[in-house]
């Protein structure tokens, strides 16, 4: 229990830099590198919190593959690679209001409704678990996602296609 | 562990995704901090999966993943495309539909 607790304050903590990193640097090719590192925090979450075919999905799909495709699009869209100022527009201070009005909200709502509820890691989500629930209850959603899928990734070739 | 914990975590994590998408002006920076905003999402399905000891959270977890990925192609090759037509990905020049 108390090394959960460590290892969700050290990856709470690297997030929070992270997430705060992604949105204010001044280097684009940075911001997804700290993206990354926000991504690699959820996934070591997903495993404190047993829910290991996630982290290993959230491992492979986002820090494997879109990550990457961040990578291409900012190569693709010439950003400049080292600093720059004009990233923000002038909505700044206020967007930085919002952020954090939201950020208030949401703190102190969870607080009042969450405030002492302990997760009983005891009984843990088996992958097994899971797949039967994917493949019996939820196998139209199931394919409705996988065609979906097709079709983001048909109309992102015909978008970008050149003719 | 409290569950909160993990909340708490997720909506800062929501937070700083809505600044990022509200201040940025480069097209894939805002990408960038939707996916934030999805990920924060994802921490809380599977958290309350946890707590109400059931796979569902897990379920929709990867649902999320699965359209978050379609939503990067979908919005990088947009991205590409303006940035075919303008010659740049600023947000505030594209107001063509502007009122």
């Amino acid at each position: 229990m108390v090394a959960q607790q460590i290892a969700f304050g050290v990856t709470a903590f690297a997030m929070a830099v992270g997430a705060v990193r992604v949105v204010t640097t001044k280097n684009v090719v940075h911001a997804a590198l700290w993206l990354m590192l926000v991504l690699a925090g959820v996934a070591a979450n997903f495993i404190l919190l047993a829910a290991e075919f996630v982290a290993v999905v959230q491992v492979l799909v986002y820090i494997g593959a879109i990550v990457v495709l961040f990578l291409f699009g900012i190569m693709l869209t010439r950003a400049p690679i080292g600093r720059e100022s004009n990233l923000d527009n002038s909505m700044r201070p206020l967007s930085l209001v919002v952020g954090l009005l939201i950020f208030g909200l949401l703190a102190s709502v969870l607080a009042k409704q969450w405030g002492r509820v302990h997760l009983h890691t005891a009984n843990v989500q088996r992958t097994s678990d899971v797949a039967q629930s994917i493949f019996t209850q939820y196998v139209v959603p199931f394919e409705a996602v996988s065609v979906v899928l097709l079709a983001a990734l048909v109309g992102a070739v015909v978008i970008a296609r050149r003719d | 562990m409290l569950l909160n914990e993990y909340l708490f975590l997720a909506a800062f994590l929501f937070a700083a995704g809505v600044y990022g998408v509200l201040a940025r002006r480069n097209a894939v920076l805002v990408l960038m901090s939707v996916e934030l905003i999805l990920n924060a999402v994802n921490i809380n399905l599977v958290a309350f999966g946890a707590f109400r000891n059931s796979a569902v959270g897990q379920v929709f977890a990867l649902f999320v993943i699965a359209i978050a990925a379609a939503e990067v192609g979908v919005g990088l090759a947009i991205v590409l495309l303006i940035y075919r037509n303008r010659r740049s990905i600023d947000l505030s020049e594209v107001d063509v539909m502007r009122g």
